[in-house]
């Protein structure tokens, strides 16, 4: 009886495996194949997940690469640079926030820590028209900056770091004050080494949020200049006939940085959607 | 110690200067705009003729007058609806599976997370094979009808567009709801499940007795959190289907993207985007009130 159970629970387990990998399986059948009229032929059947040894080419991703309109590493780089900039500058910004606001006394101190919280719910959406009215006055439209100093400063990250500050022993910060430290001290040289935990968690989660950034990118970048490769590829895409083959080898190069890493870091990629979650 | 106290004061405003500075410029700033600009006819390129106007109301009134607006408000209301329930319960059932005892869960943990790691952009492009004519999804279609059932335009068909929009975003989505339940399981007391088989529970009675009331306040969140994301829906219905056919698949925030920006209507679209902003609060507060009063009761 108990093992009967268990390979019912293999087999769903299985299933819902294929489920997951299917599509994306697909995507990178359908990337091998150079033949385009192939990709065509095999949409409908068990041959859109399989790409015989004779078929697979890497010419979809040659062509991919070198396409002088797209410049696909020069999107990636703009991807990798936004994203890289927000969640490097942003954590120690949101981190000094949580720092000032769990472990120095002073006034207004409630209101501001109250304030924060409810900034959290504010949706980027209902901001975005707005925020595209001063970026296009003010002459930012097309450049890096617009795209990543308005999400350096992150309610959501200053409210992990605050609760993750919290639980540390107040002994610490109160040794170091009495040895004639300043706050600006306590904050680089305590606390912050302590915090690999939270930084790693608030870190992941931005990349993911803004490496998905879609809407805000989509209007405010052009041309390749700036422009972000998830952005490249929705224009791949939104520009028909459809070249199935290029598009999927797009996917697959876009992808597999992230993919790499998640392999690497698995662990922490869950733990820190987990952790997000640990507040209700 | 007030000596101590005023040195914080100084210390703290500096250290927290940067990321207030921030939030006040790209958060408060422009939220403050969007609710000033509601009011006025402002649009995104100065037109000389027609100078920026205060204009009271009337940005509301048109939009509650519009049946586009409304439209978008219904599908967008119908996705969250539907797509909230559907993916916390496959995330539920994905953690059950997977808390279960079974082999190499680990991986298989690993492998159920994919999803949420691809971009939405890369997601769609996939998705919008699979349901092509000739694609997978037909072909499923008519081996289970055996033939019967010809091909059917998944994404054009307009009663089809947004339950197909529905099951790309769930297959999406779902990981997130899977570790947060994980989590979850994980922290009930695993003497309820022994006490609960000491009573001769069956695993059906147990999942309802023990494992659903332990898991209170991760549906709490779960609930909460994804009828938020689930209102922010606009990436995968402006690639695959530009909110069609017949505003079948429009969507609030692909409503306010169009008047503001591709129309630039930037007035009329901060209406548009207070409205969002007091919907999404509403049913934050709402979903919070409501569960916290049952709290209360019990």
């Amino acid at each position: 009886m108990k093992s009967g159970y268990s390979y019912i629970r293999i087999a769903i387990a299985l299933l819902v495996c294929v489920i997951v990998v299917a599509p994306l399986y697909m995507m990178v059948a359908i990337s091998l194949k150079a033949d385009e009229q192939q990709v065509l032929l095999d949409f409908g059947n068990w041959r859109a997940f399989w790409v015989w040894p004779w078929q697979m080419s890497l010419d979809n991703y040659r062509t991919v690469l070198g396409d002088k309109q797209a410049p696909f590493l020069r999107f990636m780089f703009n991807s990798v640079f936004v994203v890289a900039s927000i969640v490097v500058v942003g954590i120690f910004v949101n981190s000094a926030c949580a720092f000032a606001l769990s472990r120095l006394r002073f006034a207004g101190r409630g209101l501001i820590l109250a304030l924060i919280i409810a900034l959290i719910i504010i949706p980027m959406e209902a901001l975005a028209i707005p925020m595209l009215l001063m970026t296009a006055r003010s002459g930012q439209l097309e450049t890096y900056q617009a795209q990543i100093v308005p999400f350096i400063a992150h309610p959501f990250s200053i409210f992990l770091f605050y609760q993750f500050f919290s639980k540390l022993p107040k002994e610490l910060d109160e040794a170091a004050f009495v040895e004639g430290a300043t706050p600006l001290q306590v904050y680089w040289k305590i606390i912050l080494p302590l915090s690999l935990p939270v930084i790693a968690t608030v870190a992941i989660l931005q990349s993911l949020e803004y490496w998905n950034a879609y809407l805000w990118p989509l209007m405010i970048t052009r041309g390749p200049a700036v422009r972000p490769v998830s952005l490249a590829l929705a224009q791949f895409f939104g520009t028909p006939p459809y070249l199935w083959g290029q598009l999927m080898a797009f996917s697959v190069m876009m992808s597999l940085p992230v993919l790499i890493l998640y392999l690497l870091f698995q662990r922490w990629f869950i733990q820190s959607v987990v952790s997000s979650a640990v507040k209700g | 110690m007030s000596v101590l106290r005023t040195r914080d004061t100084k210390a703290a405003l500096m250290i927290l200067s940067p990321g207030l500075l921030l939030i006040a410029c790209f958060i408060i700033f422009p939220f403050v705009l969007a609710i000033l600009l509601s009011f006025t006819n402002q649009r995104l390129v100065p037109n000389l003729n027609a100078p920026t106007e205060f204009i009271g109301f009337s940005n509301y009134l048109r939009l509650l007058g519009q049946p586009e607006f409304l439209q978008a408000f219904v599908n967008t209301f119908v996705f969250a609806l539907i797509v909230t329930p559907l993916q916390s319960a496959m995330g539920l059932g994905a953690a059950v599976l997977i808390n279960s005892r079974l082999p190499a869960r680990n991986v298989f943990r690993g492998i159920f997370f994919l999803p949420t790691v691809m971009t939405m952009v890369v997601v769609s492009v996939i998705w919008f094979a699979l349901y092509r004519l000739d694609g997978v999804f037909n072909q499923l279609l008519s081996l289970a009808t055996a033939g019967y059932k010809g091909p059917v335009d998944w994404l054009h068909e307009p009663w089809l567009a947004m339950p197909s929009i529905i099951l790309l975003s769930a297959w999406q989505g779902f990981p997130f709801q899977m570790v947060v339940y994980l989590a979850g399981l994980q922290q009930i007391n695993s003497e309820l499940y022994e006490a609960a088989r000491v009573d001769g529970a069956r695993p059906w009675d147990e999942f309802w007795g023990v494992t659903m009331p332990g898991l209170r306040n991760t549906h709490i969140f779960v609930l909460v959190t994804t009828t938020i994301l689930a209102f922010k829906l606009f990436t995968q219905v402006n690639l695959m289907t530009q909110g069609g056919p017949v505003g079948a698949t429009q969507t609030v925030v692909r409503y306010i993207y169009e008047q503001g920006f591709s129309r630039g209507g930037v007035g009329f679209a901060s209406a548009a985007s207070v409205i969002f902003f007091l919907v999404v609060l509403a049913i934050s507060i709402g979903q919070r009130y409501v569960f916290r009063s049952e709290e209360e009761v019990r």
